[in-house]
């Protein structure tokens, strides 16, 4: 005899259960830190903070271990959490040229004043497995030189000099820009709401949309005009005070591109760029950022709709927040039985009717 | 939970929701654009609702929660314990004594009255998303109250089928003017969108929210000579014998055995109590 069933309350009890005790695993190995995760997979959580659009190393290293290194459950726990803090105001801009910079480079010049700094950068390792970070107890950090910081004009500043490149717009009043958070999206989007959505974005989502561009769907080949990762300070106006006070600093990865020429019977030849700024050491993240914004520049520069996905800014800002994406992807293990039912009993009706028609047409042969 | 305000949202939140519903209510099914906040559930897993009953909710309300027309579903379970820990609010499963109703894809069979609330988690809010992948489009199109696509759709059902193959979510045409998603209930509820209580649909993660006011005109899109039908399983419930609710057909063994069952969990137990017997079900222990 079937018993409706009950029990939906105790089976997420014991799932609970079950999950907080696999997240721990077996208690012979010692427990993980959050400190440990915050300086020894700091690049997981800058992913975090970036998409978390949070920047807070000690809040996304105990998302990490909450959610078992499962990145994107983390950026939701941050997203959650954050949604519920106040908001006291809005820092003053962060002025990235005064970076201290741990990592620049450009790719358009052989040398720049203040020097190309490669800094912490997997990009000339050997990609061969360490066997001997295996062995744990010999892992030592290797000594670095003290960091000296010098002066690093932007690169991008040198073109305009012989306005070579195109300054970035500025609007005619100083309006302060829209709330990707706060307010609906609503279409067509200012660009300063489609760079809050790129750099909130699923890194592999925009890493895709970018890499779509250079493969030919909206080709717009890019150079690396700068790049650039360090710290800067992050200054508040306290009203009280009536000038700006520094509360914090911030790590930030920038990058700028330079983009193949335009120019119409009016104006020159002229570079154009495509901008992307990212919490942390999130350099993938920031160059996909950057193709993707000069992508979606396409109607502001007059350049001819393609059709291709990166230039449609519905396709990416709907589909670039992985947190929107995985909780309708994943709301499909709900029970949805009642509207299978509805469909089972359309599908049992129709075919009962083909049925009939074919019989009639039996008879009648 | 006190480090959270009640019902979790923050009143401004709260606020920025009910001018949301109050426009909504104005405007009868038409979809209001509001700032949806990033809920501790996942978006799709009713967000949308939640935000709604968070920013309807007083001390005083009783709340039900019902997925699939049953309280002891897990993702109910899990919303009804979010209001339990946030607003410290009665809670119930019955129909009649709730004030405040979050339902996924049913609505109660039992008839429900004015001063009730019936919250709508919705996923999809655009009855034209699938004819019209693009906001910016259909948006427009209902501005212009430009709906021919969707009848077309409808018309090539039948042609294609002998009959309109939509069973649930199926459109809705609101006081003579806005084309509405009733959400994902099978279209055997559609009928009762017509009601004495307030109806308000929140969709999250697309960041809107519609509503119907008491006794607002909802009619299912139809033709003349192909009038819309609310269909169900042929068969009475198992547990009580009712042949005028929806049902859930329940596999009972591997050999092909079923059976029907109500699929509002609340109106069965009720009739169930009151001495309703059927074929399968056994007598209600008094």
């Amino acid at each position: 005899m079937y018993v409706a069933v009950k029990g939906g309350e105790r089976a997420i009890d014991n799932a609970h259960d079950w999950l907080a005790e696999e997240r721990r695993g077996p208690e012979d190995v010692a427990e993980l830190g959050v400190a440990q995760i915050k300086t020894q997979l700091s690049l997981a959580v800058n992913r975090v903070m970036a998409e978390g659009s949070l920047f807070d190393p000690d809040l996304a290293a105990l998302a990490i271990k909450q959610s078992r290194g499962d990145l994107i459950e983390a950026i939701f726990l941050i997203r959650a959490y954050r949604t519920t803090l106040p908001r006291f105001g809005y820092s003053a801009p962060v002025e990235t040229g005064a970076m201290a910079c741990d990592r620049r480079i450009s790719a358009t010049f052989k040398d720049v004043p203040g020097g190309q700094v490669l800094g912490p950068t997997f990009d000339y390792t050997h990609r061969l497995l360490d066997f001997a970070l295996e062995a744990e107890g010999l892992d030592r950090a290797a000594e670095v030189e003290p960091e000296v910081h010098p002066v690093m004009p932007r690169v991008s500043q040198f073109l305009n000099k012989e306005g070579l490149i195109q300054d970035e717009p500025r609007p005619e009043v100083d309006e302060t820009p829209g709330d990707l958070t706060r307010e609906p999206l609503e279409l067509p989007a200012a660009r300063p709401l489609r760079l809050q959505a790129l750099t909130r974005g699923d890194e592999g989502f925009v890493l895709s949309m970018a890499y779509s561009t250079q493969r030919g769907y909206a080709k717009n080949h890019p150079f690396v005009g700068e790049l650039r990762i360090g710290t800067v300070p992050v200054e508040m106006e306290i009203p009280e005070l009536g000038f700006a006070i520094e509360i914090g600093e911030v790590v930030l990865t920038e990058c700028e591109t330079v983009n193949q020429f335009t120019g119409s019977k009016t104006e020159p030849a002229q570079f154009t760029r495509g901008y992307g700024l990212v919490f942390g050491q999130t350099e993938r993240k920031a160059i996909s950022m950057a193709l993707v914004d000069r992508a979606l520049r396409w109607k502001e520069l007059g350049e001819d709709d393609k059709g291709a996905p990166a230039q449609d800014e519905e396709f990416v800002l709907y589909h670039a927040d992985n947190i929107q994406a995985t909780g309708f992807l994943e709301h499909i293990k709900l029970p949805h039985y009642v509207d299978f039912q509805s469909e089972l009993e359309l599908v049992r009706k129709l075919r009962r009717e083909a049925d009939m028609r074919q019989q009639m047409r039996e008879a009648a042969e | 939970m006190n480090a959270y305000n009640f019902a979790y949202l923050d009143e401004q939140t709260k606020r920025m929701i009910r001018r949301a519903l109050l426009k909504g209510m104005a405007i009868p099914g038409y979809q209001v654009p509001f700032a949806s906040r990033e809920m501790p559930m996942p978006y799709g897993w009713g967000t949308g609702g939640v935000q709604v009953s968070a920013a309807v909710m007083t001390p005083e309300d009783c709340f039900k929660v019902i997925d699939q027309g049953a309280d002891d579903t897990t993702n109910a379970v899990s919303i009804r314990r979010f209001f339990q820990a946030t607003a410290g609010v009665a809670v119930t499963e019955k129909t009649a004594e709730a004030t405040v109703i979050q339902t996924r894809h049913r609505i109660p069979e039992r008839d429900l009255v004015e001063g009730q609330i019936l919250v709508y988690q919705v996923p999809i809010p655009e009855p034209l998303r699938f004819l019209e992948p693009s906001e910016v489009e259909t948006r427009k199109m209902h501005a212009l109250e430009e709906y021919g696509l969707m009848h077309v759709k409808l018309y090539e059902d039948i042609a294609r089928h002998g009959d309109i193959s939509t069973s649930y979510a199926y459109p809705v045409k609101v006081e003579g003017r806005y084309v509405m998603d009733p959400s994902p209930i099978p279209k055997f509820d559609n009928p009762k969108l017509s009601m004495a209580a307030i109806q308000l649909f929140g969709a999250g993660r697309e960041q809107r929210i519609y509503a119907l006011p008491p006794y607002t005109e909802v009619v299912s899109l139809d033709f003349e000579d192909y009038p819309f039908q609310a269909g169900r399983a042929d068969h009475d419930c198992d547990l009580c014998g009712a042949d005028n609710s929806y049902l859930d057909e329940v596999i009972t063994d591997d050999a092909g055995g079923r059976m029907f069952v109500c699929s509002d969990t609340d109106f069965c137990s009720e009739r169930r109590e009151a001495g309703h017997v059927g074929a399968l079900g056994v007598e209600a222990v008094a």
